[in-house]
């Protein structure tokens, strides 16, 4: 049973990926692509559900479904239905119509890297398949052709393939300390080495943790890492800025867990755990100072992405119960809103034809539906009830009181206020703020671009207003079998 | 663990090829002209090539064998090739705006190897293995990283940060060999991938040079800033 949808959900998209490259034709790879999503969407849910009953091995050990794995998974199959029905509105805007059919051939093989870079079993292969999900990402990010989005995917490839580069060192150096304890040659799987982690040298594996976490820590977009982010997310296709954002980035954090979790076996969890604190830390003051003066739209956005990936790498290196859970709901409730976000953001600037916010004026008169739906979404992402983000960050928060990061708490609630305003204040200016000379909008904007935005907003309230119990034993059970070797 | 007990021989073989390329990543640091770094990262690629035939032989692993050639022939001769090609193609034969002179970069690099010997003493000391080859191998590892990540910040044309990275890289498979020679599956698909990194670059490379006619030096990429 967990065999069969594992294999649905990664060979639904390898077939869109063919289809596209057999056909040619918009509107099959629109098709192909959409189906295909919806496919992994069904698997991604059962398979979050079956998780729970222990982590299921195939192919001699190389591909684990495990709880993190199952969960992270279900985040990036929920973005990747969401976007791929926005992206059959939004793409045709762009006026590339011979060449969409290439866009989802790619769209659907960044899905589909990063699908396979939660099951992955083996730190090697994990590392391989993240280096993978950036060589197709890139092509995506430069699809438009603009200067801009050339320079954002140079900038992105260069900047995250030297940061992945630290990222193989340190898995070179995770197995150099596992050969004392294992022998020459072994299987490097994550439970391998957290069984063996305890019997590591702790010099060797503090080293190995702080490259790994720098390595990877550049593709989540933790500050100081983060420069490629902004550019990259703001010059892409909306789609796959969303992508981008709620999925891929989601991926890459999966892998500083299963490290955080070697470390914490190793014996320099406080160590690890106050690194990865401080990170967080520091991409919340990253993000509000940045998020206070932007004038791109999607660039805010961008900086948002880097405030929240602050909030969960804080949620996970405070630990604990609360910690982990918190973070696990606020990956799914940040996917949820980003994919919102750049949605409307995508759909404002196709309208109003520029990505400045000083130019787009007036959003709710020209859209009413529309805006009301994006504004809800901005007042979800800086963490206001009754929407989901204020469950998780309040978790998150409660976390940290009880594992003693009383800094690392003050310094998040400060943070999260000055974003809150920060933010809003953009959005004020853009709904209220009546201004002569800004452009008005053009186009219609279609239902494939709207009714995504319903789709993402409708769990974010029904979640914020009510956390079922089956959830929360699920989180509890994650957090129980990531800290399971710790002493 | 292959490096504790080497014999001598093996052992001064292994550390006179990785104190060889690490040369050759000073090369690259202390010149202006592409086509120096080229050839001086062909040459080390080849000698990684013969290190790991060599770690090979002296430890028993036949299958470091089908590892040399791939890498002599992918990192030794194909992208080498293909950077040479390019830069045919772009006509632009030296890096003409420098944050550090040469000179200076060698004191940088100069600084990076000794900070990594720092790290590297401590690492084996920990480890009981002061004294071994292990140390030059952590070393060389580091260093050649830290000099990659120097020519990715003081230089601007597109190929030189190309080959920052694949310096960078060739410091990691020269410290694998020596260290973990029982890594080896992971390193051949590696080695594959490097160069899909690579192929991907120039094309994002060849959309770059259409979208602004001509220029490939990154002083030019201030579009984005903020």
């Amino acid at each position: 049973m967990v065999g069969a949808l594992l294999f649905a959900m990664t060979i639904a998209p390898a077939a869109a990926v063919l289809g596209c490259l057999v056909f040619h034709e918009r509107s099959i790879a629109e098709k192909l692509n959409l189906a295909a999503s919806v496919v992994v969407f069904a698997a991604a849910v059962v398979l979050a559900v079956l998780s729970a009953k222990g982590p299921y091995h195939f192919w001699a050990d190389y591909i684990v479904l495990d709880m993190p794995g199952a969960w992270v998974t279900l985040c990036t199959a929920i973005v990747y239905l969401l976007a791929s029905i926005f992206a059959v509105g939004y793409m045709r805007l762009l006026g590339e119509e011979e060449k969409l059919w290439s866009f989802y051939a790619l769209f659907a093989g960044f899905a589909l890297t990063v699908l396979v870079s939660t099951l992955m079993n083996n730190a090697g292969l994990y590392w391989i398949a993240i280096e993978l999900t950036t060589l197709v990402s890139t092509f995506l990010v430069g699809f438009e052709r603009a200067a801009e989005s050339v320079e954002a995917a140079w900038k992105y490839i260069i900047i995250v393939s030297a940061g992945i580069s630290l990222a193989l060192l340190g898995t070179v150096l995770f197995y150099w300390s596992g050969s004392f304890v294992l022998g020459p040659v072994y299987d490097m799987t994550w439970a391998t080495l957290q069984q063996a982690a305890p019997k590591m040298d702790a010099t060797l594996v503090s080293l190995a943790y702080l490259l790994v976490l720098i390595g990877y820590g550049t593709k989540v977009g933790l500050a100081p890492m983060h420069t490629w982010l902004p550019d990259a997310h703001s010059e892409s296709p909306a789609p796959v800025s969303a992508m981008l954002s709620g999925a891929l980035l989601n991926g890459a954090m999966l892998g500083i867990v299963r490290y955080l979790a070697i470390a914490d076996a190793a014996g320099i969890g406080p160590f690890a755990r106050t690194v990865l604190v401080a990170l967080g830390v520091l991409s919340l003051l990253v993000g509000a100072l940045f998020i206070v003066r932007q004038n791109g739209i999607k660039r805010l956005m961008a900086y948002s992405s880097v405030e929240h990936m602050g909030v969960v790498a804080l949620g996970f290196g405070f630990g604990g119960v609360f910690g982990v859970a918190g973070a696990l709901y606020h990956m799914l409730n940040h996917s949820l809103n980003k994919s919102l976000m750049f949605f409307g953001a995508g759909n404002v600037m196709r309208s109003f034809g520029t990505k400045e916010i000083d130019r787009i004026r007036d959003v709710w008169t020209h859209y009413p539906v529309q805006g009301s739906l994006w504004l809800a979404g901005a007042v979800a992402i800086t963490g206001a009830p009754p929407f989901g983000l204020f469950l998780s960050e309040l978790i998150i928060l409660r976390g940290g009181i009880e594992r003693n990061y009383g800094w690392a708490v003050a310094a998040m609630v400060v943070l999260l206020v000055i974003i809150f305003i920060g933010f809003l204040n953009h959005f004020r200016e853009m709904y209220f703020q009546p201004t002569a000379g800004a452009d008005s909008p053009a186009a219609a904007i279609s239902a494939w671009c709207v009714a995504p935005m319903w789709l993402a907003l409708a769990p974010l309230l029904l979640f914020g207003l009510w956390w079922p119990s089956g959830m929360w034993q699920h989180f509890s059970a994650i957090a129980q079998s990531l800290a399971g070797a710790a002493p | 663990m292959l490096v504790a007990h080497l014999d001598p021989l093996a052992s001064s073989i292994f550390s006179l090829m990785a104190i060889a390329s690490l040369l050759l990543a000073f090369v690259m640091l202390g010149s202006r002209w592409l086509n120096n770094y080229l050839y001086a990262f062909a040459a080390q690629s080849w000698i990684i090539a013969a290190l790991s035939a060599s770690v090979g032989f002296y430890g028993g692993y036949p299958e470091l064998y089908l590892i040399a050639v791939l890498t002599a022939l992918f990192r030794g001769l194909f992208l080498p090739y293909l950077l040479w090609r390019i830069v045919r193609r772009l006509n632009v034969a030296r890096e003409i705006h420098v944050i550090l002179q040469p000179s200076s970069a060698l004191v940088a690099g100069a600084f990076c190897v000794i900070f990594s010997l720092a790290v590297g003493y401590r690492v084996s000391q920990s480890l009981g293995l002061a004294g071994t080859a292990a140390v030059l191998a952590l070393t060389v590892m580091l260093s050649m990283t830290l000099i990659g990540f120097l020519m990715l910040a003081v230089r601007y044309e597109a190929l030189s940060q190309i080959l920052g990275l694949l310096v960078l890289e060739n410091g990691v498979f020269l410290g694998v060999q020596i260290l973990v020679p029982g890594m080896p599956l992971l390193i051949e698909i590696v080695i594959l991938f490097d160069l899909m990194i690579v192929v991907a670059c120039f094309g994002v490379l060849i959309q770059y040079l259409f979208a602004h006619a001509g220029t490939t030096s990154s002083l030019k990429l201030k579009r984005l800033v903020g």
